[in-house]
């Protein structure tokens, strides 16, 4: 146990990640459960308007800070050393750091929901109900008295630590700890995927944590950044938020086509079609994401230029966008496809994503956007992108990268179930929603009108989200009884090209016996001009010095929710402590004896 | 600092921390330019005063630039001394930077007294709020810079810190030179450019 | 296939019914332009959906692997079709783009000259209409001439809003301290339904909308109508006794009725007999609604600022009787 909790090792690291995160998503899938269980009838269910919006409030920031984000970490802390020959990431307890503070952060947020009494409230939850997106000026503390918006603000400048943390880790990590041989252009698509990703984290969640700290200034010390009536102005609170925003949706999408770009390969039996191109392409989607902000305000009256410009910049993206799914169809083409699970997911990822992104480009079109912001259409089109891609490329990395991280093979039959009910379930859940949008029902909305003629399609996203619950509880089934079967799944249970096959599964402590040298992208590959790359010894020849773990990082990141919770209960002194225990924590970091 | 650094081989050549030191003051940039930006956006658009241009006192912030830009001289020659394996002026040198920081601090502390005092809070206006929070966001960074040299400085003290501890102290004038470019930014675009 | 016929059944059962709040059943210049637009940019999406999807079906279709069969040649690329696939989406946004340029300055929101001006307040969780060439304000119910020119110059009174009637055309918000515009003509008398498309707090799916298109004729009896002073109530009727119980409750410290109260928290009620809804249009204007209203409003409405009233069963059938009175 002790041993969990000081671990630097980015394979536990990895682990932690997931179980946390995955439980993060159940408890996301939940919220969305009681959300489609209130809408599948106009009358309802007799969820109060309060609890509504506080669960799609829960839902939306679970789903994105604690449930994809963390998911995509996992594979970050696992597979990422493992696919450029490392042997762990370049600053192994800011790692540990990364994920108590991550952690910690979850914890805070969802203790919003039984909090209610400790701030005299009526109710036994506070938890954050202003939307994910917390608009200004229904946060005032005005229009919002109470600590539910409090909550949201501190727990996410929490978080943003965490993700800055792990951010400048795996920028440090691709770019200095790679194999000798490993050029930039031979790296695996998921490791060029993650390097742009963790760009975009590093100066996107510097603009939120400025919004969210205005926002504090605000509601705390009586500031009027965003309150009208001394002359701030609500609009700005959206161009700091959606300056984040945006590139965050690539921050989420970006890992899952990284994924998708090493499944496609293994079980086609050829290589990436076009690696170049989705290389690049992945890197002008970074800045390309930095230009579009404002396509989320088309309604907010910017003026026609600034329409006209947004809407171009947004059509533009699509070329990047789509040329990836034109070179990933590209790879299956002429290929000796296999059909297990995690090809299945990926297929799916490139089905859906399409719909996604084609009702994107509709919204584009700012004019006609005007029919579909913040209407059921645009659920419709985050969920295609959002739960049709990412999560489906996330499940197809782990049916892929089970095996190596776990020493287990999942279930494939159970996979298939989960796969087909997913599939049925998600298009059921949210295809009905392009049309309940077009329709008139509005986004955030606890009850409708029976009269707008959205019912039926509202009980079909509902079942088709119970579906998605179903699939959702096999597949957990399926982890778990994992756990009790013997480890005896190959180094190479695929026949993947990349590095990660070449260890164990799981690998030893330190990774590889030997660092090995790289010739090419993929080096267990025979291709063209490299046979494949010889066979690690199954022991190495000297003694590998392993670090051993650290207190420091997860005592540090206590200080972090303790400062929180001072803020919260407006104590400074609780305040102080916190800092002292983050400040008394760095130093002892810092002196600690750590030899990499 | 203990952490051991074995001169580990790195496939760009350069060192990891620096690396990753750089990447956060990239990371930092967006922060200030965010808050620079709400300074900016919000800038004429006070509904009642004081206004800047009856507050701000260019000659006395004149001097806090200057003395917040030999601070970053001293720092130079605190890292170039440590470099050679002159402890004594290294510690000198440390010194001198962290006591030049203490100095911008207390003339920001007496500027903002001062501020206050002539009526402009940070509730006051929409400047007040935006100079505040942009400055003191600022002092806060300047505060941490004078914290960790002068950890630095007690153990050069204490004869723990040597050449072999130069990365470490790069790396402390890194964080030093930075800060003071912010300066620079926010002092055109606050003070100078009204 | 399960799949497409699922979706087909869904579009049947679309097909039928009124959908009052459809964006594809436009009655104004506006929401007829954004329905162009989005059908031409719909087809060019499902044209490329069509292709796509298609040679993703091939794909899996022809090349699953075969027992036996040879090892696939390694292609890494093709240039001319990167330049293909590259150019013909762009080429394709080209033709989206060109006409969504021409659109958004076309419906920008400045009407033309001599349109009626209605100036829109959003409050939570009601609607507020001034028309200031006209000297009246209307609550909730927006009356308006067929086939004139209309501009809403819209702002909020505490946090953000949207306005949205999709068949008399898109949405924009209403925030404090700025005013954004809306200009179109609606086509065809009758009543067109909306409600706010901003999460505006508690009671944001309780913000409804009700628009009035009225020919020249019916409009300009409206606007006299609500010219008009309040109507006194007969001597001696159940109106008469709710205008006595009115004047001594709290409702005159947030309505205002002109001559009675001038309270400014709720909407102005001197002719809140005359409108067929409620409750920010949520609820039919009957008997039973007022009762159900007056006596608890948060319970149909969370959060609404009309606390519960303490009125005996009398008064409160009086006063019901006195504000339905007023026409």
């Amino acid at each position: 146990m002790k041993s969990w909790l000081t671990t630097t090792d980015h394979k536990r690291i990895g682990l932690l990640y997931f179980w946390t995160a995955f439980g993060f998503f159940l408890i996301g899938g939940l919220e969305a459960l009681i959300i489609r269980a209130q809408l599948a009838r106009p009358a309802g269910l007799g969820v109060s308007a309060e609890t509504f919006n506080q669960l799609f409030t829960m839902h939306g920031t679970t789903m994105v800070f604690l449930a994809l984000m963390p998911l995509s970490a996992a594979f970050f802390n696992f597979i990422i050393p493992l696919q450029i020959g490392a042997r762990d990431v370049a600053f192994p307890r800011l790692n540990a750091f990364s994920y108590w503070v991550f952690l910690l952060g979850g914890l805070f947020l969802n203790a919003s929901f039984i909090a209610g009494p400790l701030f005299g409230a009526d109710r036994l939850s506070v938890a954050p109900d202003a939307g994910w997106f917390g608009y200004a000026n229904l946060t005032s503390r005005q229009f919002s008295p109470g600590p539910n918006v409090d909550f949201w603000l501190l727990g996410l400048q929490i978080l943003g630590i965490a993700s800055l943390a792990a951010g400048f880790n795996f920028i440090v990590t691709i770019l200095n700890m790679r194999a000798p041989g490993l050029r930039m252009l031979r790296l695996p698509v998921f490791t060029w995927m993650t390097l742009v990703t963790q760009f975009l984290v590093i100066t996107a969640f510097p603009v939120i944590t400025v919004a969210l700290v205005l926002l504090m200034f605000d509601r705390f010390f009586g500031t009027h950044f965003f309150v009208p009536a001394y002359g701030g102005d609500p609009i700005l609170w959206q161009h700091l938020f959606w300056m984040f925003g945006h590139p965050e949706v690539y921050i989420l999408i970006l890992p899952a086509m990284g994924i998708v770009s090493e499944v496609l390969p293994t079980f086609s039996r050829k290589p990436l079609f076009g690696y170049t191109v989705i290389v690049y392409s992945g890197v002008v989607i970074a800045f390309l994401g930095w230009s579009v902000w404002s396509h989320h305000m088309f309604s907010t009256g910017l003026g026609p230029i600034a329409d006209s410009v947004f809407a171009g910049t947004t059509m533009l993206i699509a070329i990047p966008t789509g040329v990836k799914i034109f070179n990933w169809i590209g790879t299956l083409w002429g290929g000796q496809i296999r059909f297990t699970t995690s090809l299945l997911f990926a297929l799916a990822f490139i089905a859906m994503f399409i719909i996604g992104g084609l009702s994107g480009v509709t919204h584009a079109s700012a004019p006609s956007d005007l029919q579909q912001t913040d209407t059921y259409y645009v659920v419709a089109h985050i969920h295609y992108v959002l739960f049709g891609g990412t999560i489906l490329g996330l499940f197809s990395g782990i049916y892929y990268w089970w095996p190596k991280m776990t020493g287990r093979m999942l279930s494939e039959p159970l996979g298939k179930w989960h796969f087909w009910l997913t599939l049925i379930g998600m298009n059921l859940a949210f295809f009905p929603m392009h049309f309940s949008g077009l329709l008139g029902m509005p986004r955030r909305i606890y009850t409708y009108s029976p009269d707008l003629g959205v019912a039926g399609f509202n009980l079909a996203s509902t079942i088709g989200a119970f579906i998605i619950g179903m699939a959702t509880l096999i597949f957990f089934w399926n982890l778990l009884r994992t756990r009790s079967r013997p480890v005896d799944a190959p180094a190479d249970p695929w026949g993947g090209a990349t590095l990660e096959w070449a260890v164990p599964s799981p690998p030893p402590v330190y990774n590889f016996t030997v660092i090995p040298t790289v010739e090419s992208r993929m080096p267990l590959w025979q291709t063209e001009r490299h046979p494949p790359m010889t066979p690690l010894p199954e022991r190495p020849p000297a003694p590998i010095h392993v670090p051993g773990g650290s207190w420091w990082p997860m005592f540090t990141a206590i200080g972090l929710p303790i400062m929180a919770i001072g803020a919260l209960s407006h104590l400074i002194p609780v305040v102080l402590a916190g800092a002292a225990v983050v400040i008394v924590g760095i130093y002892r970091w810092a002196f600690e004896p750590f030899e990499m | 600092m203990a952490q051991v650094t074995h001169g580990h081989h790195t496939s760009m050549g350069l060192e990891s921390r620096k690396m990753a030191f750089w990447a956060f003051i990239g990371s930092e940039c967006l922060l200030f330019g965010s808050l620079i930006s709400t300074y900016l956006v919000y800038k004429g658009r006070s509904l009642n005063g004081p206004y800047p241009h009856e507050i701000l006192n260019i000659p006395f912030t004149s001097f806090s630039t200057f003395d917040l830009l030999m601070s970053s001289l001293a720092m130079v020659l605190a890292l170039a001394a440590v470099q050679r394996g002159d402890m004594k002026q290294g510690k000198l040198w440390l010194l001198i930077t962290a006591l030049l920081g203490l100095v911008f601090l207390g003339g920001q502390f007496w500027e903002f007294s001062h501020f206050v005092h002539e009526g402009l809070g940070l509730t006051t206006n929409l400047f007040g709020s935006t100079f505040y929070v942009l400055t003191g966001t600022h002092g806060a960074h300047v505060t941490v810079g004078v914290i960790w040299l002068l950890t630095l400085w007690i153990q050069a003290m204490r004869g723990k810190l040597g050449p072999a501890n130069a990365l470490t102290v790069e790396i402390t004038g890194l964080y030093w030179h930075f800060v003071d470019v912010v300066w620079i930014v926010i002092f055109t675009v606050v003070y100078l450019i009204q | 296939m399960p799949l497409v016929l699922a979706a087909l059944l869904l579009l049947l059962t679309a097909c039928s019914g009124p959908f009052p709040q459809s964006v594809f059943a436009p009655r104004s210049d506006f929401s007829t332009d954004l329905d162009g637009l989005f059908k031409n940019i719909f087809w060019w999406a499902v044209g490329v959906f069509v292709i796509v999807e298609t040679l993703l079906l091939i794909a899996i279709a022809r090349f699953r692997a075969r027992p036996g069969a040879a090892a696939p040649k390694p292609v890494h690329g093709h240039t001319a079709l990167e330049i293909g696939w590259t150019l013909a989406p762009a080429l394709i946004l080209v033709f989206i783009a060109v006409p969504t340029m021409r659109e958004i300055f076309a419906t920008a929101g400045q009407a033309p000259d001599g349109a009626l001006r209605v100036e829109v307040i959003g409050h939570q969780w009601w609607w507020e209409y001034r028309y200031p060439t006209l000297n009246i304000s209307a609550y909730n119910e927006l009356h308006i001439p067929v086939r004139a020119p209309i501009q809403l110059e819209m702002t909020s009174a505490d946090v953000i809003h949207s306005f949205w009637v999709p068949r008399l055309g898109g949405k924009r918000d209403l925030i404090q301290g700025r005013t954004n515009r809306i200009a179109f003509r609606a086509d065809s008398a009758g009543e067109y339904w909306g409600q706010c498309a901003e999460f505006c707090g508690a009671s944001h799916a309780n913000m409804r909308i009700r628009v009035i298109v009225q020919t020249d004729s019916t409009f300009q009896g409206w606007v006299d109508q609500q010219r008009a002073a309040p109507q006194a109530p007969a001597k001696g009727s159940p109106a008469e006794a709710g205008q006595q119980v009115f004047r001594r409750s709290p409702c005159i410290g947030c309505h205002t009725i002109t001559g009675i109260a001038q309270g400014k928290v709720g909407p102005d009620l001197s002719h809140v007999g005359g409108r067929a809804t409620i409750a920010g249009a949520l609820f039919p204007n009957t008997t039973e609604t007022l009762h159900h209203w007056i006596m608890n409003a948060p319970s149909l409405k969370p959060g609404a600022l009309m606390p519960p009233q303490n009125l005996s069963p009398q008064d409160l059938d009086a006063v019901v009787a006195y504000l339905q009175s007023l026409k």
